[in-house]
């Protein structure tokens, strides 16, 4: 498949996206817009980790950890009055950086399964965190005071929030289309194939490959600022470990080696989720072959089917 | 230009390189012979700190390198070229060689995609083409336009036409010509005999971790019983 043909599937994709509101509205069916809206939200976070597992061959068993750290900041300032969007997404972006460059600087030391293990041990140590401050709910979580406030843009007009998460979503796309082939991003990959090689033409992978990770941390955090926005409700489960899982597994489901295919991932991961969830109880029974049988025979993941081999 | 002096090396117990010396002048082609196992890829792996030395002192117009990263060494201006080619397979043939662009000597004259283009034809039809996509030609090429890339003051080629075809040798050995020609230092480790007497100036002969007959491609073209004894040939 061509680039041309590629950019006439994105460009349909997105056509899809934009007329889900206007669909669902005439349909009376608001209940669309919820669900497709709560897939792009982690369809940005899976895209997010597809920076540094798919492309810099770092298997972060924690990526959930940002979508908790944004949540709390949006939560947390709202919580104390603070219902300034740009500042609760900020501190969302900011403190996801910073978290993301801490656990970063150790595990990067490592690599192969010390790496998963370290990303995985700092993820707990933040969901017990949660867990513990009682002041924002523990265990329970908390109600988010207010939704984030932009001003001209309410989040609690579901048409423009939908819009909003959109935007982002194509904005990360492009984001990180440029970074994946930009110089750096070739040298992320170099590493990933070869470390040693990279050395001898002359770079350090470290912090090539830490610049990554709090790129990718970074921008999971906002994920997390729009995933507390949508529920209107955050706890500690955000950053439980199972969900660093499902966003690998969107990743690996959808496609690692292109931009788009983690949000294949989570579209055709939750979209089967809730229409088994919806049949049995017992969905995840279901759900657990059916992912088996995709990592078996799509080994390029959805993207690879769709896009063909040279995505 | 590159002097090494009294390198030892050693694998975890055992010892591979004993005191082995030589150096490589401006300008100059040099050749690291020696049967398999003698110690030639031990001895790159040892100027480029891909293995810890246990002593001796490598210099490169002047400054030591023993105990460098091998990133600060490449930044130093040693390209390698790989045994075993080991292109990055996952970026393209561009990008295998964007990836390693860089002028840090401000040359008057920097490597550019069009040059490389320019010296392996072969390669710029290919430009599009993943490195794992590429003939073990092609990934010869590309690792030498890679290192090229970098902008190095010397090139260090490890099995330069291990298992390519005769045609793709005089290929690559043209290459290595025109690289002469331009002033470049350039280290080869090669079974080609015949070619690399023609190409380089100076060879060094290794045995067993050490340098046992160094001499000019006339004296080593001349004296068969070295040829015999130390090559095989």
């Amino acid at each position: 498949m061509n680039s041309r043909t590629r950019a006439i599937v994105l460009a349909t994709g997105l056509a899809v996206l934009a007329a889900v509101p206007p669909v669902a509205g005439l349909l009376n069916q608001p209940f669309y817009l919820d669900l497709v809206r709560r897939i792009m939200i982690f369809a940005i976070a899976a895209l997010s980790l597809n920076l540094i597992l798919g492309y810099g061959g770092m298997i972060s068993f924690g990526h959930a950890a940002y979508l908790g750290i944004g949540a709390y900041a949006v939560g947390v300032l709202a919580h104390y009055g603070i219902d300034n969007g740009f500042l609760q997404w900020a501190l969302a972006i900011g403190a996801s950086a910073l978290v993301a460059l801490v656990i970063g600087a150790v595990s990067i030391r490592t690599s192969g399964v010390y790496f998963i293990m370290i990303t995985l041990a700092f993820t707990q140590m933040l969901y017990y965190l949660g867990i513990s401050v009682e002041e924002f709910g523990g265990d329970d979580g908390m109600r988010l005071a207010a939704k984030s406030q932009f001003g001209l843009i309410d989040l609690n007009d579901g048409n423009a929030f939908y819009y909003l998460v959109l935007a982002v979503l194509v904005l990360f796309l492009f984001l990180g289309h440029r970074l994946v082939n930009s110089r750096f991003g070739m040298v992320i990959r170099a590493a990933r194939s070869n470390e040693a090689r990279t050395r001898s033409i002359g770079f350090s992978p470290y912090p090539y490959r830490l610049a990554a990770f709090v790129i990718a941390g970074a921008m999971c955090g906002l994920a997390g600022a729009l995933l507390v926005n949508h529920t209107a409700y955050l706890t500690p489960e955000f950053m439980n470990w199972t969900r660093s899982g499902e966003l690998m597994f969107m990743v690996i489901l959808g496609g690692t080696a292109s931009i788009a295919g983690p949000v294949l991932g989570a579209f055709a991961l939750l979209l089967v989720e809730d229409a088994l969830s919806g049949w049995t109880q017992h969905w995840q029974l279901i759900l657990g072959p059916l992912l088996v049988l995709s990592v078996l025979f799509f080994r390029r993941g959805l993207a690879g089917l769709l896009f063909g081999k040279n995505e | 230009m590159l002097e090494v002096e009294a390198l030892a090396t050693a694998y975890g117990q055992s010892q591979v390189l004993f005191g082995v010396s030589f150096g490589v002048r401006a300008g100059e082609v040099a050749t690291l012979l020696g049967r398999n196992g003698m110690g030639k890829t031990t001895t790159v792996r040892s100027i480029m700190g891909m293995v810890p030395i246990r002593g001796g002192a490598i210099t490169f117009e002047g400054r030591p390198l023993q105990g460098l990263p091998s990133y600060l060494v490449a930044q130093a201006g040693i390209g390698l070229v790989p045994e075993g080619r080991q292109v990055f397979p996952n970026l393209t043939v561009r990008e295998n060689l964007l990836a390693a662009a860089a002028d840090r000597f401000r040359r008057a004259d920097p490597w550019t995609l069009d040059k490389i283009f320019a010296l392996f034809p072969q390669l710029a039809g290919r430009r599009g083409h993943f490195g794992s996509q590429l003939s073990g030609g092609e990934q010869q090429m590309l690792a030498i336009g890679r290192a090229l890339m970098t902008n190095p003051r010397m090139l260090i080629l490890d099995e330069a036409t291990e298992g390519l075809a005769p045609l793709v040798c005089i290929e690559i050995y043209r290459a290595i010509e025109s690289l002469k020609a331009s002033g470049l230092a350039i280290l080869i480790i090669d079974k080609n005999l015949r070619a690399l007497t023609r190409t380089a100036d100076r060879h060094y002969v290794l045995e067993k971790g050490r340098v046992v007959w160094s001499g000019v491609s006339s004296e080593l073209v001349a004296d068969r019983d070295a040829q015999h004894r130390y090559l095989g040939v």
